[in-house]
């Protein structure tokens, strides 16, 4: 009951939103953003109390095809739960300082989209997840398209375009997928499909129809030409929602659908797999190193990170999986840090290229220690959240194979490199007429930092309780996935 | 039987009110009489009977897509009190076509006889032909009926010139005669040449590439409520006599015209949707993705031997009350904007957000995207080919919807980032009515697709 709670609550604001009008919007906005989250807190404390049992709720939906509205809940899932209805109310409360047009419809789009997130988290059923799928698609598609700032309108509409029909085309192969499975499984359930025996080929071809909507959605090189520009052209508070959880999306279904479902085809794609994603790491760290827009070398470092957690998923190790989780997890505050960063330097200097700024620091201290903070939390500095999942997944790679793990450990060089030089080309030197006139962090916008920053070093310094959420769940995938 | 008993008597009553001078009361009477007709056609649910010696032959398929006919018919009724309104003289005759439109899908829904199903092909395509050109004073319109009287009038013949062959090899025109004869014989290439022939001319009612020509002009020249009506209801009906016919009696034909049937659904889906991405005219737009719909559905033909009319129904249903809707919209957008290019839709998100979110739901439900019914739809329809071992045609379809999302996209792109020109914009109550049962049933049917899993 708890879960359907959670899950339909931002359904039920977003409608509430969208009623309530221009005016009072973000305030019934947050109010549901906050309430999912405390949805969330409650589950929690069932789920621990269930000594980490997954959670579960099945209702009759459809008989022919057989289709269960199906949810469950563990660690794995929890995690990226929390991180939804964390950063949810966190993205709508840094709108509050810009007029928004038509507000009821883009607070409203936002829950929806926390809608179809959620239940992509938690759906145990393979038909139920893969609509929710496509239906945390829609929104943001529209967020992008209406509420992007760049002037020229015909190259956003491209770009978000882009978006769409990658992420659409690759879900309809994952549906053929699914469909395929269900010839044989006669059911959509999660457990049944993880008890499937398929030939060899089968699923080395299957493979590839869950891993294009997949690694489109990551994206692991090649699939990633759509996500700078998707970045930069969509409104921050829609980069945040892509970069912060929609990504993730990818990510969790790597563990949840792909590797327990397929393991013969996943150890055979495996080597090239982990290539991909190690290209995917080096070519994105280079390219970040030559970014003079800010929302761009983010999204280009965003794309290198996923690269080396695709890598540590794929070498099927705990350590690989736990990096992993931890990663996803560290990556979504991050990044939304970041990107906030960004904003705020948009707005009043009016600029994101990184050589018209400077100085910023003599002028905005406080905001140039918190965001120094989370520059440091993401090229993973001991005692940050980022450090413990880089340094899992270092680990796992490693084991896997001694020149991926050099490879691999690239991406922490690379990402110092590149992030302190964008902090100091920004933060430091000279002031210019741009930056002079920086004013300092007001009392909003400072309690954002605090919380992301406090769950950076949350993570960052005790990690074992959340590792400890994360021990069935892994299990599981695991014993799936080896057999 | 009763149903199209009812129908008939109805569209006569039409005429008569005329004579009557009682015009003012033939649409209520119409649409109520639907309504009537509608509730009485589910009385025949559930038991299978045959009259006049198998010429017509109810049954639970029959009933379920009379239903769907009747429905939509009576969303058509009720968009043309509005459309005819500058021709008020000329309305019972409109009305009168439209119903013997409905008699004609029916008929196609409910033969059991050669003859019947031929009659039920010329009752439908006369009245359309009839409709296309029914604005006498502009040129589009009389080439449209004309176009599609000539084309279709061939077909007829092809249509004709099969039947003919099948009898000449079974030497019946019963179904069920047909169907003994062809399982307990040798059939010689008599009869797959007259089902070739057969194929050919229903390929052709669908709409199905390369017998797809008439289709943009005859859909662009026509008025737009007729438009709707062929887009929807005789597209429909044709698959459905499509399916009856060659699920009944030439099922052996199926498998000899597989790689036919494949190709022509592939280019079908080609053409259909490369097309419609170069089209700035809404109307032909619709036209073209009608015609890939049609692809769509001949996946269900090509696997009819494993009983998809369940997924026919389905797709059927959902693509009939989307393209409902979009139709609506546009005939509200085009007597506002006096154009029927996609262009006049820009700007429509802010001018009128309920139009726009209307017209959103009803291309996202072709597209097939979730939770709208067009997305079960096409997920039925895909399974189903699957299942029966079409897997590469399928892949092939599935290519062509991620197609299909850019020219629909179009639309919604124009209705919410274009600038508009200001225009004073009305809708009639009656338009909203219709837009808003057509997008509450796609929704409701995206969300509960079990409540329509009636055969």
């Amino acid at each position: 009951m708890l879960l359907l709670i959670t899950l339909f609550l931002p359904l039920l604001f977003a409608l509430l939103t969208y009623l309530s009008g221009n005016r009072y919007a973000k305030y019934v906005a947050l109010l549901g953003g906050l309430l999912a989250f405390v949805g969330c807190n409650l589950l929690k404390q069932s789920l621990v109390s269930n000594q980490l049992e997954p959670l579960g709720y099945t209702h009759d939906w459809i008989a022919n095809p057989l289709i269960a509205f199906s949810l469950t809940v563990d660690g794995l899932a929890l995690s990226l739960i929390a991180l939804t209805t964390f950063l949810i109310p966190l993205i709508v409360f840094t709108t509050y300082s810009k007029t928004i047009e038509n507000a009821k419809a883009f607070y409203s789009l936002i829950l929806l989209m926390e809608f179809g997130l959620l239940g992509v988290f938690m759906a145990a059923d393979g038909f139920l997840y893969y609509v929710f799928w496509e239906l945390a698609l829609i929104p943001i598609y529209f967020i992008a398209l209406l509420w992007g700032e760049n002037r020229d309108k015909a190259f956003r509409n491209r770009a978000i375009f882009k978006f769409f029909v990658y992420t659409l085309a690759g879900s309809l192969f994952m549906l053929i997928g699914f469909i395929y499975l269900y010839q044989y499984s006669g059911s959509f359930s999660i457990q049944s499909l993880y008890t499937l025996n398929l030939s060899n080929t089968e699923q080395v071809v299957l493979f590839w129809a869950f891993f294009i909507a997949f690694a489109i959605k990551i994206p692991v090189f090649p699939f990633h030409t759509w996500q700078p520009d998707t970045y930069k052209e969509a409104p921050t508070a829609g980069t945040m929602l892509l970069s912060g959880i929609m990504l993730k999306m990818g990510l969790y279904s790597l563990l949840r659908w792909l590797l327990p479902v397929l393991p013969h085809g996943v150890e055979f794609w495996t080597p090239y797999v982990i290539v991909l994603a190690t290209i995917g790491v080096l070519y994105g760290s280079i390219i970040a190193i030559k970014q003079d827009d800010l929302k761009k070398l983010l999204a280009y470092s965003s794309f290198a990170h996923v690269g080396l957690i695709t890598a540590g998923i794929f070498t099927l190790t705990r350590e690989g999986m736990q990096g992993a989780i931890v990663q996803m997890f560290a990556h979504g505050f991050n990044v939304v840090g970041l990107f906030y960063a960004a904003e705020i330097i948009l707005q009043r200097t009016g600029t994101l290229s990184i050589s018209q700024l400077g100085g910023i620091r003599s002028v905005a201290p406080k905001f140039a220690t918190v965001f120094m903070i989370v520059v440091l939390a993401s090229v993973a500095l001991p005692t940050t959240n980022a450090f413990i999942g880089e340094f899992l997944l270092l680990f796992a790679s490693f084991q896997y194979n001694t020149w991926l793990a050099v490879a691999a450990g690239f991406t922490i060089i690379f990402s110092a490199v590149y992030m302190l030089r964008m902090y100091q080309l920004s933060m430091l030197g000279e002031t210019n007429e741009k930056t002079a006139g920086f004013q300092d962090l007001n009392w909003q916008e400072m309690l954002v930092f605090v919380l992301i920053i406090m769950g950076i070093f949350q993570i960052g310094l005790v990690p074992s309780s959340f590792l400890g959420m994360m021990e069935n769940s892994i299990d599981q995938i695991l014993s799936f996935s080896l057999r | 039987m009763k149903t199209l008993l009812y129908t008939s008597a109805l569209a006569f009553i039409c005429m008569i009110t005329e004579m009557l001078n009682l015009r003012k009361f033939i649409l209520p009477v119409a649409i109520v009489g639907l309504c009537v007709v509608f509730g009485i056609n589910f009385w025949e649910w559930g038991n299978a009977q045959s009259y006049y010696y198998n010429m017509v032959v109810t049954d639970d398929f029959s009933v379920a897509f009379s239903g769907l006919f009747l429905f939509l018919g009576i969303l058509i009724l009720l968009l043309s009190g509005n459309f005819y309104k500058n021709e008020e003289s000329k309305l019972s005759d409109y009305l009168a076509i439209t119903l013997f439109t409905i008699v004609g899908a029916i008929a196609l829904v409910s033969f059991g006889n050669m003859a019947m199903f031929f009659l039920g092909i010329e009752v439908l395509s006369i009245s359309l032909y009839v409709l296309a050109g029914s604005k006498k004073k502009e040129l589009r319109s009389n080439e449209a009926g004309m176009k599609y009287f000539l084309m279709g009038s061939f077909a007829s013949g092809i249509l004709l010139f099969g039947i003919a062959l099948i009898y000449g090899e079974t030497g019946s025109f019963d179904l069920q005669q047909i169907a003994e004869f062809a399982t307990n014989n040798q059939l010689s290439s008599l009869f797959y040449v007259g089902a070739g022939m057969i194929l050919i001319a229903m390929l052709f009612k669908v709409s199905a590439a390369p017998f797809h020509f008439w289709a943009p002009d005859v859909y662009e020249g026509s008025p737009t409520l007729t438009t709707a009506t062929m887009a929807t209801l005789a597209k429909v009906a044709a698959f459905a006599a499509f399916y009856r016919l060659f699920s009944s009696s030439l099922v052996n034909a199926i498998p000899a015209f597989a790689w036919v049937l494949s190709g022509v659904a592939a280019l079908t889906l080609t053409i259909g949707n490369f097309s419609a991405l170069q089209q700035d005219s809404f109307k032909r737009m619709l036209a073209y993705s009608g015609i890939s719909h049609a692809g769509y559905l001949l996946l269900g033909i090509l696997s009819l031997y494993g009983k998809t009319d369940n997924a026919i129904f389905f797709y059927s249903v959902a693509y009939g009350i989307s393209s409902m809707a979009a139709f609506a919209v546009a005939i509200v957008v085009a007597a506002n904007a006096g154009s029927e290019k996609i262009e006049a839709f820009n700007g429509l998100g802010k001018r009128k957000p309920f139009l726009a979110a209307a017209l959103t739901i009803a291309i996202l439900s072709m597209a097939g995207i979730p939770p709208f019914a067009g997305f079960f739809g096409k997920y039925y329809i895909f399974s189903e080919a699957i299942r029966n071992g079409h897997l590469y045609i399928t892949l092939f379809a599935v290519v062509a919807s991620i197609v299909s999302v850019y020219y629909y996209f179009k639309v919604i792109i124009a209705m919410y980032t274009e600038e508009s020109s200001e225009v004073v914009f009305s809708i009639k109550p009656a338009y909203t009515v219709v837009i808003g049962i057509c997008i509450a049933l796609t929704l409701a049917l995206g969300l509960f697709p079990g409540i329509l899993q009636l055969l």
